[in-house]
């Protein structure tokens, strides 16, 4: 494993410049996400057009890994319908946990792929989904519970 | 009488992980304070034991119980003596310090406390150091109360005191910062509270391997700390209580060796320390423990504390020369602990690129995560030293760090 398979220059970028980063207000639905281990800590606000994320941003603090895949993941989504979000994450996962999936239809977040060697970081890549897929599964809720990759 | 010089190759000589690769790099581990690796000593006292006596303690009639129960007591001496306690009736053995400091949150804290009492601790603490107070406090109505530090990372002696009041009914505070490295100036800190009648519990988790600790010099009333972080195995801990207040303190955990007599109407207690060390204890770790306090007091604790001295030094001057390099925690007191981080890298990316270049640190909030917010820190880096750690480490740490900086560029 290399470490220029980990931290490619996409990944470089959306950490020095991520896109989205900041607060949606007001917003349709808000989560928190938490990484204890390494105090990864991020916060999706999104708007709902029916049944399609029309704005998304993210704000927070955490490592490479982290701040650059909710960045890709947030031009990612935007514009797209709920099932199109989940497809669109049951790949990433299997990208970030299987040695041959195929990175195919993935754009930039095919970057992430090195992360699989790195195994301790795979929650850094998977923390902004899971905390996307709680704002999702939240948008009709008053409360937004944080939700934690431990 | 001068001492020894410190001979640095035959100590890492003495530790066989020392000479593995990670990544393809040698290894410089940086990670004691975490846990220490194993000298060899250690790794053959256990294996002795558990090749020719092992049995069960306190149990049988047959000859290996026997033995195995006169290896686990000569154990208890070999740790009364590392700490000088007056009695063996003082060494209970339980599965590390968080154990050791659960036992008595739960024992003499249930037994003592009351609505309205005040626990002190300092703003250095490790959770093992807070949590078990906050559960004692939910179940009698006492409140903790933290002290305060000052920007370099050191107690604010003054404003403890001050804390110290009529409804102080402990005092529990870390001997060693894990985080940041300050030493706390115990001796002072424990005077301050037996002039008001307060017992005291040291955290010693991060000291026992780094200076002699006299417990009777000192006067705590409860001293706490882990065998994997003395160079012995995981799995065991030793609490140091003064006998007369262990007497009057329940047990916490039922179970076979902690009684007398049993019936089903009532149970009897046993006597100290067995009262406290309920079901088979880790015998051999108890073994591995002893060896390694054999091998530490070989070695000298002041000689090693020298060494980690000198390197600390080191690694503060090459580190601080890196451009974006902040230190956390300089305390003008420190055991061998550098926490750092790297402008524009994140700990946790620091660790990954490190580990790459083979070198083991430990980055995050290292369970201390209420001392992270009150320094406004999400995460540090933490290299940390041992009896075996040399300059070779530094060097390949500085190197890995410029490698950090040229890979986020």
């Amino acid at each position: 494993m290399e470490l220029n398979e980990l931290y490619r220059e996409v990944i470089l970028d959306h950490n020095r410049h991520p896109r989205n980063f900041g607060r949606l207000d007001p917003a349709d639905a808000i989560a928190n996400g938490h990484n204890p281990l390494c105090g990864d800590k991020l916060t999706i606000s999104l708007r709902l057009a029916g049944d399609a994320i029309e704005d998304l941003k993210f704000d927070g603090n955490g490592c490479a890994i982290s701040v650059a895949s909710a960045s890709m993941m947030s031009e990612a989504v935007k514009g797209k319908d709920r099932a199109t979000v989940t497809a669109l994450f049951d790949k990433v996962h299997a990208l970030l946990t299987q040695q041959d999936a195929p990175s195919t239809d993935l754009g930039k977040l095919a970057a992430l792929s090195g992360v699989r060697e790195f195994p301790a970081r795979v929650k850094c890549a998977s923390l902004c989904w899971h905390t996307l897929n709680a704002a999702l599964a939240n948008a009709d809720a008053a409360s937004a519970p944080a939700v934690s990759t431990e | 009488m001068s001492a020894a010089p410190y001979d640095i190759a035959r100590v890492r000589g003495d530790f066989p992980i020392l000479s593995r690769q990670v990544n393809g790099r040698p290894l410089a581990y940086l990670d004691s304070a975490a846990s220490t690796q194993r000298p060899r000593a250690v790794l053959a006292a256990v294996e002795h034991y558990e090749t020719h006596v092992h049995a069960n303690v306190h149990r049988g009639v047959h000859t290996l119980s026997q033995l195995a129960t006169d290896a686990f007591e000569a154990a208890r001496e070999r740790v009364r003596r590392y700490l000088n306690a007056a009695s063996t009736h003082e060494i209970i053995f339980v599965r590390g310090a968080t154990e050791a400091i659960n036992l008595v949150a739960q024992s003499w804290g249930r037994m003592s406390l009351k609505t309205g009492d005040e626990i002190v601790i300092s703003s250095l603490e490790h959770h093992a150091n807070i949590v078990p107070w906050q559960m004692a406090c939910e179940a009698t109505g006492a409140k903790l109360v933290v002290a305060p530090i000052n920007e370099r990372g050191e107690l604010q002696f003054e404003a403890y005191v001050a804390l110290l009041g009529p409804r102080t009914r402990l005092v529990a505070m870390t001997h060693v910062s894990n985080a940041l490295g300050t030493v706390l100036p115990v001796a002072q800190i424990i005077a301050a509270a037996r002039e008001r009648g307060i017992p005291t519990l040291i955290d010693g988790a991060q000291a026992v391997a780094h200076e002699a600790v006299d417990v009777q010099a000192l006067g705590c009333d409860f001293y706490a700390f882990s065998s994997h972080k003395l160079y012995g195995p995981t799995g065991l801990g030793v609490l140091y209580g003064r006998e007369a207040l262990l007497e009057k303190m329940p047990p916490w955990q039922g179970g076979g060796d902690m009684i007398r007599t049993v019936s089903f109407e009532k149970s009897t207690w046993n006597d100290l320390p067995y009262k406290f060390e309920a079901g088979t204890p880790h015998i051999s770790g108890a073994v591995g423990l002893a060896a390694a306090m054999d091998y530490v007091e070989s070695l000298g604790l002041a000689q090693i504390a020298a060494h980690e001295r000198s390197l600390l030094a080191q690694a503060t001057e090459s580190l601080s020369a890196i451009p974006g390099i902040r230190l956390h925690g300089t305390a003008a007191h420190k055991a061998g602990v550098l926490s750092f981080t790297l402008a524009g890298v994140h700990p946790h990316d620091l660790g990954t690129i490190l580990d790459h270049e083979g070198v083991a640190i430990r980055a995050g909030h290292h369970c201390a995560m209420p001392l992270m917010e009150l320094l406004g820190l999400p995460a540090t880096a933490r290299a940390s030293f041992g009896c075996y750690s040399n300059a070779q480490d530094v060097i390949q740490l500085t190197e890995a760090v410029h490698k950090a900086r040229e890979v986020f560029g």
